[in-house]
């Protein structure tokens, strides 16, 4: 039998001008099963964009994503890295709107295993991605900063909605 | 979302009714977590026909072997499925001649998938099931979409998915999720 209603929002954060770098979802409950970040918007500087969980860099974090970006399919990878690269070639830009994510954490509270996160990443003017993206660590994700690299930051406007899903 | 709700409150005053419209879209409905010795295939049955769609969303944990995982329905198997994959080097396309919603390899590590099975409680048209699934393994790893077909008009009211040369290990947790029309 349906256990009710589950994709639940948790909090919504809309960036207000163009001085912001960093969007953290903190104190991030452990009652669910899967989180997912919706988000909308635009950047500064064009450039990819990041991942952090719980304040933690090191080397944990890794990645493999397939991508076209209107003329051939690609795919690569990255090792050892200190955060999620979450677009490549469908990284933001300056236009307005132009950009759209789906981050889907799975088993984001789990303490025993590690971390696995899928996105979906869009850009009509650059480009498509799809990535896995794996945490090497058996901590529970408490917090998930969204980040900009270098002099970008976030474009006025852009809005990220984290949501809870938890399964029966 | 709030904007939904009070969508919803003012549809449910305006039409009289004097109360809101449901906002009870995303339902979960059943979960599986594969405990201690692991499990050779995880199935959902007796699944009400009250949603419009279905959405299954996985974790496997670390599994390092060859395997296709599949997904059967009402028993049967799907027909088709076509895969757009990149496994870090390359990006590269297949067909599969069952519902195949994930490809592992023993350098891939755990994985995790989000499939979504439309109108399966269709009985005028055939089934298409649309799958995002990916495990890396810092180094290794493949991502994909998959697409499958299902040659049935049937209402699908059980599914089941089934490695084929492996099992589910211990912490692995699939759970399946209505989604109203």
């Amino acid at each position: 039998m349906a256990a009710g209603s589950t994709y639940t929002p948790i909090a919504t954060s809309t960036v207000s001008g163009t001085s912001t770098a960093t969007v953290t979802f903190s104190s991030i409950s452990g009652s669910y099963t899967d989180l997912i970040i919706v988000a909308n918007g635009s950047i500064t500087v064009n450039d990819d964009t990041y991942v952090q969980f719980n304040g933690s860099g090191g080397t944990a974090y890794s990645g493999t994503y397939l991508a076209g970006n209107g003329s051939a399919a690609s795919s690569g990878r990255y090792t050892s890295n200190d955060r999620i690269v979450a677009d490549y070639t469908s990284y933001p830009t300056t236009t307005g709107g132009s950009w759209t994510a789906i981050y889907q954490f799975m088993n984001y509270s789990n303490a025993t295993t590690y971390k696995t996160c899928l996105i979906r990443s869009n850009n009509a003017g650059i480009g498509t991605n799809a990535g896995v993206h794996l945490w090497s660590s058996t901590a529970a994700i408490t917090s998930i900063a969204l980040q900009c690299t270098g002099s970008s930051k976030w474009g006025n406007g852009t809005t990220f909605t984290l949501y809870g899903i938890q399964a029966a | 979302m709030w904007w939904a709700r009070l969508l919803n409150v003012i549809s449910g005053l305006l039409s009289g009714a004097g109360a809101p419209a449901s906002t009870t879209s995303y339902e979960s409905i059943a979960t599986t977590t594969v405990g201690a010795g692991g499990t050779t295939t995880i199935t959902f049955s007796s699944i009400p026909s009250t949603f419009k769609h279905l959405q299954i969303r996985g974790f496997v944990a670390d599994n390092a072997t060859n395997s296709n995982f599949e997904m059967t329905f009402n028993g049967s198997a799907g027909t088709k499925a076509h895969r757009l994959m990149g496994d870090g080097s390359a990006a590269s396309s297949d067909l599969y001649n069952s519902a195949v919603i994930y490809a592992q390899r023993t350098d891939t590590g755990q994985f995790a998938f989000v499939t979504d099975l439309l109108d399966y409680t269709s009985t005028s048209i055939n089934k298409t099931i649309r799958t995002l699934a990916g495990g890396d393994n810092n180094g290794a790893g493949r991502v994909g979409l998959w697409s499958g077909f299902i040659n049935s008009t049937s209402a699908i009211t059980s599914l089941a998915i089934t490695p084929t040369a492996s099992n589910f290990p211990q912490y692995s947790k699939i759970a399946l999720y209505g989604i109203k029309g």
